[in-house]
């Protein structure tokens, strides 16, 4: 997770921590195993080191590939070999603005407390609305209206209440200030559109 | 031979569609020679920088379809920096000028514009297909000036592109009057698209035959898009989340049953769970499955997919399979030819979960197999010689054992015997990729045995330039040669320079070349660009001939070195 790496590296706690293991050795690094090694290689030692350690930069200048190797992972570059348009469709989809969160109040009709969640995390509906469901232990009907159901909605810059799943999802997170999922009678006549 | 009048011989020459044919038939004498140049309507050029566009514009005056390959194969994976070259512009400009009649332009690891996306839109009136794979440098802009001025556009086809979505709405930019569409895929895109034009667009287009979506189109427009379209062949799904008791899921269910004409299915980019079951109906039929952008699906899930597609000949998929997915899809598919299972973690840093015994069930079960990309966790050469055995047929074989240098777990030793066998085995090879442990003795095997090897790629492997050599000698089809962390030096670049001139490129980067060596081939081969890429500031000042190259790149050319090379590229 994105957190987690920026924590990792200004903290250092990769340094500080207590493991099993041999000292001196990261368990991401890929090291390369000196079993069989004629010495013609000891000189491309060095040479590997650079290219372990320049792996970052050489990503972040602007290859096409806007992921860059989480900071406790040195890996060889180039190495596995498969094609950078497939690595880049695994990473979680990152956003060009700062790695600040959206954090949203979600309230649930009948719920004695509110939940906040970040919607930077989730890339689209689908992931959003079974995250909400996890969270409240519920069921959001998909299609139509069937019976005492939940509809999700959101409190939009505008201050009205909009029916979450209409808009496009990048404007969705840019213009929901909270949650609210309505239950029952009210709604009713509401389905989820997504 | 001479009393045939020319349109006679022209008439001869329609039927010859290989270019290597052509190539033949121009060498028999002059009149042959002029005939056939102007006659020739498809080009591959397999590197762009072997020849200048004006170069073929001379050559052959009437092309209409053009092929065009940029950047090294390893490009793909961030060994090229960004900048280094594969600019399609000058194509594009030139053939304003001298091919007003080009229909099809085919583009791999090329730098695209938009402003070229626009000129190529408006200079070619009879344009027809454009195929874009791995390129970049264009947006959703110039695929909306392909889209609003190829009047008689058939193909636009998008394969791992990277596009920068830049908010328009270029599938809104067909025009009403555009109803020719025989294939699109726009899968690679990353942005929304304008649903409702995309279901007008399909419904206008009756010759659609392939269309492949991207995650943005959810399943309700799929649906709408199956009625609109019942006679798909090759289908790409975006999203395919529904509540898998909902009204739309049954209406889905519904239309996928009847939807009998689909042989190619791919997509899946968003999955829920539970929701595969409503594509057994149309399995039967699919001979190609590509589920490998479709990490939303559980193993177990999978495999009760995979075994309802008894028909199947390509298989895309990850190794979340495992080996004992492998055994079922060996079991289910006898008909398959072409496997590809990539790793579910990217990065190679976790662990694959299928081994050498997924690779053994499929070539006990897939006879027919003879293409072949694996990503494994660790293999053995016992199940290569097995697999060797079993599948005689193989004409691309690519291993990724995930951890470099790994040896053969059960024996401890290099894994030479194994791809050994293959080679020796497999009597049409023409593609190969090694990995794992690998000493010279694998490069031997190689050199004997593999006669019609065309590419070979390298990573890890050898003790020296006898490795090398053995290659540079032995394989006398080889035309592209790859090899990245080798202790191949000087002695093995230098030994045969004149063989270079017969093959397409090499590729060498963490090797012990030096900058020496690499001048010294320069200088004796002036056909022959050679290129050095560094990345260090280093070299700026007058560098050491001993020095190591970083990464080396040489190419046969008739046009001399690029112009448009960076200031990281020297040619030597």
């Amino acid at each position: 997770m994105e957190s987690t790496v920026t924590y990792d590296s200004e903290l250092n706690l990769k340094a500080t921590e207590l493991r099993l293991g041999l000292p001196g050795r990261d368990e991401y690094e890929k090291q390369t195993p000196p079993i069989v090694r004629s010495n013609k290689r000891a000189s491309s030692d060095s040479a590997e080191e650079s290219r372990l350690k320049s792996n970052s930069s050489v990503s972040d200048a602007g290859n096409g590939d806007r992921e860059t190797a989480p900071a406790a992972k040195a890996q060889v570059v180039g190495w596995p070999p498969i094609r950078s348009y497939r690595k880049n469709n695994f990473q979680p989809k990152k956003t060009e603005s700062e790695s600040v969160g959206i954090y949203v109040k979600v309230s649930m009709d009948g719920a004695p407390y509110l939940r906040k969640i970040d919607l930077k995390v989730y890339q689209g509906y689908p992931e959003l609305l079974k995250a909400l469901e996890t969270m409240f232990k519920f069921t959001i009907e998909r299609e139509g209206y069937n019976g005492s159901e939940f509809a999700p909605t959101y409190e939009d810059k505008d201050g009205d209440w909009m029916l979450v799943g209409d808009v496009p999802w990048d404007m969705f997170i840019s213009s929901c200030k909270r949650l609210r999922i309505m239950k029952g009678s009210e709604a009713r006549g509401l389905g989820c559109s997504v | 031979m001479t009393y045939f009048p020319e349109e006679v011989l022209e008439h001869i020459f329609d039927f010859l569609s290989s270019h290597l044919d052509r190539n033949a038939v121009s060498l028999v004498c002059k009149s042959w020679f002029r005939v056939e140049r102007w006659s020739r309507r498809r080009v591959f050029i397999g590197n762009c920088y072997a020849v200048s566009p004006e170069r073929l514009i001379a050559r052959f005056p009437r092309v209409r379809a053009l092929t065009l390959k940029g950047k090294p194969h390893f490009a793909d994976f961030n060994l090229v920096p960004h900048d280094w070259g594969g600019f399609v512009s000058p194509w594009i400009e030139a053939m304003t000028k001298s091919y007003p009649g080009l229909e099809e332009l085919r583009l791999k690891r090329m730098v695209v514009s938009d402003d070229s996306l626009e000129l190529l839109s408006r200079s070619f009136p009879n344009f027809k297909s454009l195929v874009l794979v791995s390129c970049e440098g264009f947006t959703t802009d110039g695929l909306a000036a392909i889209a609003a001025n190829c009047k008689h556009l058939l193909e636009l086809d998008l394969q791992e592109n990277e596009v920068d979505d830049s908010r328009g709405q270029w599938l809104s930019c067909f025009p009403d009057s555009c109803t020719s569409l025989v294939s699109l895929n726009f899968a690679c895109l990353k942005g929304e698209v304008n649903l409702v034009a995309l279901e007008r667009l399909v419904a206008r287009c009756p010759n659609l035959r392939s269309l492949r979506l991207n995650r943005s189109v959810n399943l309700d427009t799929l649906r709408k898009i199956l009625m609109q379209a019942p006679q798909l062949v090759d289908l790409g799904t975006g999203s395919y989340v529904h509540h898998p008791n909902s009204e739309a899921y049954v209406k889905l269910i519904n239309v996928v049953k009847s939807y009998k004409s689909v042989r190619s299915l791919s997509g899946f980019l968003e999955v829920a769970p539970r929701c595969l079951p409503s594509i057994y109906p149309i399995c039967l039929n699919l001979t190609s499955l590509n589920l490998s952008y479709a990490p939303g699906i559980q193993s177990t899930q999978l495999i009760k997919l995979i075994h309802h597609c008894r028909n199947l000949q390509r298989l895309w998929i990850l190794d979340c399979i495992g080996d004992k997915g492998l055994g079922v899809v060996a079991s289910s598919c006898k008909e398959l030819q072409e496997l590809r299972v990539f790793p579910s973690d990217p990065h190679g840093v976790g662990n694959a979960a299928v081994t050498e015994e997924g690779l053994v069930a499929i070539s006990m079960g897939c006879p027919k197999l003879h293409s072949l990309l694996y990503f494994c966790q660790q293999m053995t050469n016992a199940a290569l010689i097995t697999v060797a055995k079993n599948c005689p047929n193989f004409t691309r074989f690519r291993l990724c054992i995930l951890d470099p240098k790994k040896p053969d777990p059960v024996t401890l030793q290099p894994l030479d015997e194994g791809f050994g066998a293959i080679v020796q085995s497999c009597k049409g090879l023409r593609r190969l990729s090694l990995s794992g442990l690998l000493t010279d003795r694998v490069f031997l095997y190689i050199g004997v045995y593999a006669e019609q090897l065309e590419m070979l790629s390298v990573a890890f492997a050898g003790e020296g330039d006898k490795g090398m050599l053995y290659v540079l000698n032995g394989c006398k089809n080889l035309r592209k040669l790859e090899i990245m962390d080798g202790p191949f030096g000087d002695v093995a670049l230098l030994m045969d320079v004149g063989k270079y001139e017969t093959m397409r490129s090499l590729w060498m980067s963490s090797c012990e070349v030096t900058l020496g060596g690499c001048k010294a081939l320069a200088s004796k081969m002036p056909m022959i660009n050679v290129e050095i890429i560094n990345e260090n500031d280093q070299m700026e000042e007058n560098p050491d001939d001993g020095m190591k190259v970083e990464k080396l790149y040489l190419y046969r050319t008739l046009d001399g070195s690029r112009r448009d090379a960076p200031d990281f590229v020297w040619t030597l």
